[in-house]
């Protein structure tokens, strides 16, 4: 009994060993599906609404490649990850991308073996407090209890901007943003940091947003972007190209309602090579010539999915600022498709 | 008629490990440990494998490493230039610190409880009874964010005390003359200063107050004088039949050194002011740290409850009786008669109480607490990707400190066990 009990957890610990060593992107096509790490709640970047449904800028990222890869957006599990568990999700095959707000650093894209493949918000770390404290600058919180969401670059940036500016603050520590904002709202914090972005996000769900104010100042870089495995470079192509198909396709005009007509063939031939009218790019990444126009089809082009999940007409409300294409003063810039 | 039987072959046949029940219990043995070995070989192997697969090493040198993240509550400085070793100590004295308060009143509320179960007043016994079982019946982590969210939204924040400029008053008062602010975030409480201080070593762990060292002192050397008087009260008693009076000779020897040490040394409190967003000038103690320790205390105090419960009924009733015809008051036989004999059932079961209180505290994470699990399982363990090793060196910190209390508690129970000769 004991025997075959050990032989048998031998023999499945080998079979799943052996599954692992096989390619992201046969794994993802043999199982039908694609497992997404998502943020547990951020309204507008991931948040399932009251049917379970998931929606999202981040969302809209995993869906893209799911609509590539597998032909079909709806075909992905979306695992919510805290800032704690969402590399080693990533790392242990857990999830096959990540698609979750994460800022894209030297430590991240080396030491812990993942591969940021581009970045779809650049964002930076800002501060959010309440309008009845009178306080109008960051600079103003010597003394302040912080909020602040534990294993993430935020929590770096905070101690250094204090240190920097010889102030002092008391730490919140706080798991997710759920429980960052229900100890914010019960004053248990002055001010809850995090990425502007998800400051507005978290703002947006309020009761009250407008007594509550985002000050002026951003205190670092938070590119963020989705991250695969370290050492998969094909599927990271997969990842990183349907990124910039969907910001080439706002770049040259390319939306979800045209997508269709202009598959049938442009006089841009960059337009035919993304969407594979020319060429075959696709099978360069190991899948078909349709897949860029089945990503762009999931959601939109990057501005459909921006103005549709987090822009100024969404509750959140953000303006594109640097994420503009760079042909409108923005950073977003993506190499030719050819 | 008599047909003797051969004799057994002499010499050693494979057969017999298996058939043979001289050699039978050797061989289970044998083949299970090698089982065990091969499988923690196997599990070994299969690691090294998977992070050469992921080009990830295997060392603790992130240890030296800066930190460069605050820690909320610390018991020795530390600063966010200080190393991830240095985070992990902050974490492991919050985790030691709240397991021992935990420890101490969950084992007060615990002989409280149990004794108080065993009442004849109805009403007290059922009280007790509706305690323990809610309190035993509902995972921990409940009472751990019921305790915070209690605090957090009973409490006002830290601004009401505010004096308004308009109406020279605050929106609500501080208790004790001034001296206690209960917030949601923290309790701000006086801090003890000493005027004529005689400052502190500096060590590499922490500094050590030569003031609160000189105060232990006096308080070791009371204890000390006050046996010697108990014990010479024995001996007159011993002598002479009658007791001399000590309990204000008592009272003076225990305090008297004390009041005066600290006097000398300007013993002096600081009231919490408001200042800014948050009280300055006192101690600000976290509802983080109170919701983990009543948390803890209350739920392990439940178990604790019934575990004396049981200790005492296991006393024979013969004992009471003993003492009641001897005089002795209820009182004095519970503590004189029943409790010393119940302590030797008490004990065992006691031990593993204090072990889970312990590793329960590892839910310090969920309010916010920075324990162990918190710096060196958490944000150190997140900053530098070392999953493996921080987990590994979680793993073998929890097992050494509660080995050391097993084995504390193991020399505590040789001297109460019952003494045979």
């Amino acid at each position: 009994m004991k025997k075959s009990v050990f032989l048998g957890t031998l023999g499945v610990a080998c079979l799943s060993a052996g599954i692992a060593a096989a390619s992201t992107l046969d794994e993802v096509k043999a199982r039908g599906e694609l497992n997404c790490g998502v943020n547990t709640g951020l309204v507008g970047f991931a948040a399932p609404d009251a049917n379970g449904n998931w929606s999202g800028f981040d969302v809209a990222i995993c869906k893209a490649v799911a609509a590539a890869v597998l032909g079909d957006a709806s075909k992905v599990k979306y695992v919510p990850t805290t800032g704690q568990t969402r590399f080693t999700a990533l790392a242990s095959g857990e999830i096959d991308m990540l698609a979750r707000n994460s800022t894209w650093t030297f430590s991240r894209d080396t030491d812990l073996k993942l591969d940021f493949v581009g970045v779809n918000y650049y964002d930076g770390q800002g501060f959010m407090v309440r309008k009845e404290l009178g306080v109008t600058s960051a600079k103003e919180l010597d003394g302040a209890s912080v909020c602040i969401q534990t294993g993430t670059t935020t929590e770096l940036n905070l101690a250094d901007f204090f240190k920097a500016n010889n102030m002092s603050y008391q730490p919140i520590t706080i798991d997710s943003n759920a429980e960052g904002e229900q100890q914010y709202l019960a004053g248990a914090c002055d001010a809850y940091t995090t990425d502007a972005s998800g400051l507005a996000a978290t703002r947006a769900a309020f009761a009250d947003p407008e007594n509550h104010i985002i000050l002026p100042e951003i205190i670092s870089k938070e590119p963020l972007g989705p991250a695969v495995r370290h050492g998969d470079n094909q599927w990271g192509d997969i990842v990183r190209w349907t990124l910039n198909a969907l910001i080439a396709a706002e770049e040259y005009g390319v939306t979800s309602a045209n997508v269709d007509e202009l598959a049938k063939g442009t006089e841009n031939p960059e337009i035919n090579r993304l969407l594979g009218v020319e060429g075959d790019l696709g099978a360069m990444t190991g899948l078909d010539k349709d897949w860029a126009l089945r990503a762009i089809k999931a959601g939109g082009n990057y501005g459909e999915i921006f103005a549709a999940t987090i822009g100024e007409s969404t509750p959140i409300g953000l303006a594109r600022g640097l994420n503009a294409q760079w042909t409108q003063g923005g950073l977003l810039y993506t190499p030719p498709f050819r | 008629m008599t047909s003797a039987s051969d004799a057994p072959e002499p010499g050693f046949r494979l057969s017999q490990l298996i058939y043979d029940t001289r050699y039978r219990s050797l061989t289970i043995q044998v083949v299970t440990f090698i089982l065990v070995m091969a499988g923690i070989a196997w599990l070994i192997d299969n690691t090294i494998q998977n992070l050469n697969q992921l080009g990830k090493d295997f060392n603790f040198s992130f240890l030296t490493n800066r930190a460069g993240y605050d820690i909320g509550q610390q018991l020795i400085p530390y600063t966010n230039d200080n190393t991830h070793a240095r985070a992990m100590l902050v974490g492991l004295l919050n985790t030691l610190w709240v397991s021992a308060l935990g420890c101490a009143t969950a084992t007060v509320i615990g002989i409280f409880v149990g004794v108080l179960r065993l009442s004849k007043n109805w009403l007290v016994a059922r009280l007790m009874t509706i305690y323990v079982e809610t309190f035993r019946n509902i995972p921990v982590l409940l009472w751990i964010l019921v305790s915070l969210a209690l605090l957090t939204e009973l409490t006002p924040s830290p601004n009401e005390y505010r004096i308004n400029p308009a109406t020279g008053e605050a929106g609500v008062t501080m208790w004790l003359f001034d001296s206690i602010a209960p917030t949601n975030r923290y309790t701000a409480v006086p801090s003890v200063e000493f005027t004529h201080g005689l400052g502190a070593i500096n060590t590499a762990f922490a500094p050590i107050s030569l003031n609160y060292l000189l105060i232990v002192m006096a308080l070791i050397g009371s204890f000390w004088a006050n046996r010697r008087l108990l014990a010479h009260a024995h001996q007159v008693q011993d002598a002479t039949g009658v007791r001399p009076t000590t309990w204000w000779k008592s009272l003076l020897i225990l305090l008297g050194p004390v009041v005066v040490v600290a006097l000398a040394l300007g013993f002096k409190l600081n009231e919490p002011e408001l200042k800014g967003f948050n009280f300055v000038g006192g101690t600000n103690v976290s509802n983080a740290f109170v919701a983990l320790w009543l948390g803890l205390s209350l739920y392990t105090g439940a178990f604790i409850a019934e575990i004396v419960r049981a200790g005492i009924l296991a006393v024979s009733k013969g004992q009471t009786e003993a003492a009641f015809a001897l005089g002795l008051r209820p009182n004095r036989t519970m503590s004189l008669v029943v409790l010393p004999q119940a302590l030797r059932v008490i004990v065992p079961p006691l031990i593993s109480q204090f072990l889970n209180l312990t590793k329960n505290s590892s839910l310090a994470i969920a309010v916010g607490y920075m324990d162990l699990r918190g710096t060196l399982g958490g944000i150190t363990l997140n900053q530098t990707g070392r999953e493996l090793e921080a987990i590994l060196l979680m793993m073998l910190i929890y097992l050494m400190i509660s080995l050391t209390i097993s084995g504390v508690m193991n020399v505590y129970n040789n001297t109460v066990k019952l003494k045979e000769r």
